[in-house]
């Protein structure tokens, strides 16, 4: 039985896409609305980020709830940086309540990377502990406390890999303790660097996890070098090898290499065995979505 | 030992606005090691704020006390008959000991109280401990997770550990990659395939202020009213 549309399309064995959206820094909310709707059909289903890079932004959830009434399937993303135990819990049956049914669990960036370093950051749980709770809800009915839920959330939960992360050849073994926590579907950090990622895919396919988890690949269109460079040098756990970088500088069209170069990723990503799916992240540049996926031949 | 630095003498002047009798208190123990509060710190800062006075016509009376232990009162002595100011070179603890020992005193805090951690070389120093008041070091090769991960993750590390270093700063290992590395060395990865479920933090500083007992160290309540009968 498949609670989101997400998981029928990757329990059925199609490709699936998903695609994120920052939420706005306002309450702007018509704006949201607007960008939903020309994204729609673009992907299966879409992450709306929260708190992106420490960030403040609309709350996944409100921006959650919005898509949903503009016909899109979120995927709540949910850090513990922000939040203990009991909103964890408190948002995930808010949230289902309101017909959120994928979440998201990570970690989050630390605060000291975002716009208001000041702040005192939560970490009660962490992501895998996150994924153990929520799933817990859902499968026995009960709050973290052992309290019956009569009305327990239906989720599908997901979780974040970084192939990109160190110490590397941990990073299978960390995937696997997010599957054995809870973890249905993962989405990875961009890929860039395919050679790393595939020797990550080998490492997952080593123990199996590619039969118990659905892997959905990140990918980036990049519209310049300096685009490239600063996914480099300013984000947290990123990998941009120098081919990258020097293929977007020289060409004529970076905007069109950038967008040859997803595509062609995608192609690569595709023919990987274990890969179920790719997650596009194409912050600020949302408009390239519905070309990227079409001549990717990956549109749902 | 708990690590401390000295405040900036320009915050302490703004504290002292009134003063007249000042006494600068260092500690041998724990922020004399770290190099924040000792005797020698304490005679340095005597000195400025003479000098200080001197040059603004304050009309300071200073003088310097350096005892044991500032945060047993049993130290705390030397301290007797001392009226107006002090300013602590003693970690938080020694202050708040001496200001409920000397209540006509009025203590000033001379520095920051940072953590509680170890020389990592020559005047740096590392934080290692969170307080927790639940230990698993058994199950972290040693490294404390919840004091040296920037996330306190259980499950570590996360998506912004590379080549060693934490995403916060180039300047912050990445703990679990010593965790990583040191139980890989041991040949007891194993012991990262469980899941560590979510830490009870009552016993940490968000069940409330702790109050530690030793049962066998602390006299019963008989003990206790056969002695004030005594």
């Amino acid at each position: 039985m498949s609670v989101s549309r997400l998981q029928a399309v990757l329990d059925d064995g199609r490709f699936g896409v998903t695609a994120e959206i920052g939420p706005p820094r306002s309450c702007d909310e018509e704006g949201l609305r607007t960008l939903a709707r020309r994204l729609k059909g673009c992907a299966h289903a879409f992450n709306l980020t929260d708190n992106q890079g420490a960030n403040v932004r609309m709350s996944s959830l409100a921006a959650s709830v919005l898509c949903l009434q503009e016909g899109l399937e979120p995927v709540m993303q949910m850090t513990c940086r922000d939040r203990n135990r009991l909103a964890m819990q408190s948002d995930v049956i808010g949230a289902c309540a309101l017909g959120v049914r994928n979440v998201l669990c990570i970690s989050g960036d630390h605060q000291v990377l975002g716009n208001q370093p000041q702040a005192r950051n939560v970490y009660d749980l962490d992501s895998i502990q996150q994924l153990m709770v929520l799933r817990r809800m859902r499968d026995e009915a009960v709050n973290w406390a052992g309290e019956e839920l009569s009305h327990p959330p239906q989720l599908y939960l997901g979780a974040a890999a970084n192939p990109f992360a160190d110490p590397f050849e941990f990073r299978a073994l960390r995937l696997a303790k997010k599957v054995s926590a809870g973890a249905q579907f993962v989405q990875t950090q961009c890929v860039l660097d395919l050679e790393r990622f595939d020797r990550f895919m080998r490492l997952v396919r080593e123990r199996g996890l590619q039969d118990r988890v659905h892997v959905l690949a990140g990918v980036i269109p990049l519209r310049s070098h300096k685009a490239a460079l600063f996914m480099r040098d300013r984000i947290a756990g990123m990998r941009v090898p120098h081919s990258v970088i020097d293929r977007l500088r020289q060409a004529s069209d970076p905007r069109e290499e950038g967008i040859r170069l997803c595509v062609e990723t995608i192609e690569a990503l595709r023919g990987m065995e274990g890969v179920h799916g790719v997650h596009i992240t194409a912050i600020a540049w949302e408009e390239v979505l519905p070309r990227l996926v079409q001549e990717a031949g990956v549109r749902p | 030992m708990i690590i401390a630095e000295r405040k900036p003498l320009s915050e302490l002047l703004g504290m002292l606005e009134g003063a007249k009798d000042i006494t600068v208190l260092g500690c041998r123990s724990c922020t004399a090691i770290c190099l924040a509060g000792g005797e020698k710190e304490a005679k340095e800062l005597s000195e400025a704020l003479s000098l200080h006075s001197e040059l603004q016509g304050k009309g300071w009376r200073v003088a310097t006390i350096t005892v044991e232990r500032a945060c047993e009162k049993e130290f705390l002595s030397p301290l007797e008959g001392s009226v107006g100011t002090l300013i602590s070179l003693a970690c938080g603890v020694g202050a708040q000991v001496v200001q409920a020992m000397c209540p006509e005193l009025h203590v000033l805090p001379g520095v920051n109280t940072t953590s509680m951690g170890a020389p990592e070389g020559m005047g740096v120093f590392l934080e290692q401990c969170a307080g927790c008041g639940d230990c698993i070091l058994h199950l972290t090769a040693g490294i404390c997770p919840i004091a040296r991960c920037a996330k306190s993750l259980l499950n570590g590390p996360c998506g912004g550990s590379q080549d060693g270093r934490c995403e916060i700063s180039p300047d912050t290992p990445c703990a679990w990659e010593q965790i990583v590395r040191s139980l890989e060395a041991r040949g007891r990865l194993d012991l990262l395939e469980a899941n560590i479920p979510p830490k009870d933090w009552r016993s940490s500083r968000s069940g409330g202020p702790r109050r530690t007992v030793n049962a066998e160290a602390s006299a019963g309540e008989q003990q206790k009213a056969w002695r004030e009968e005594g």
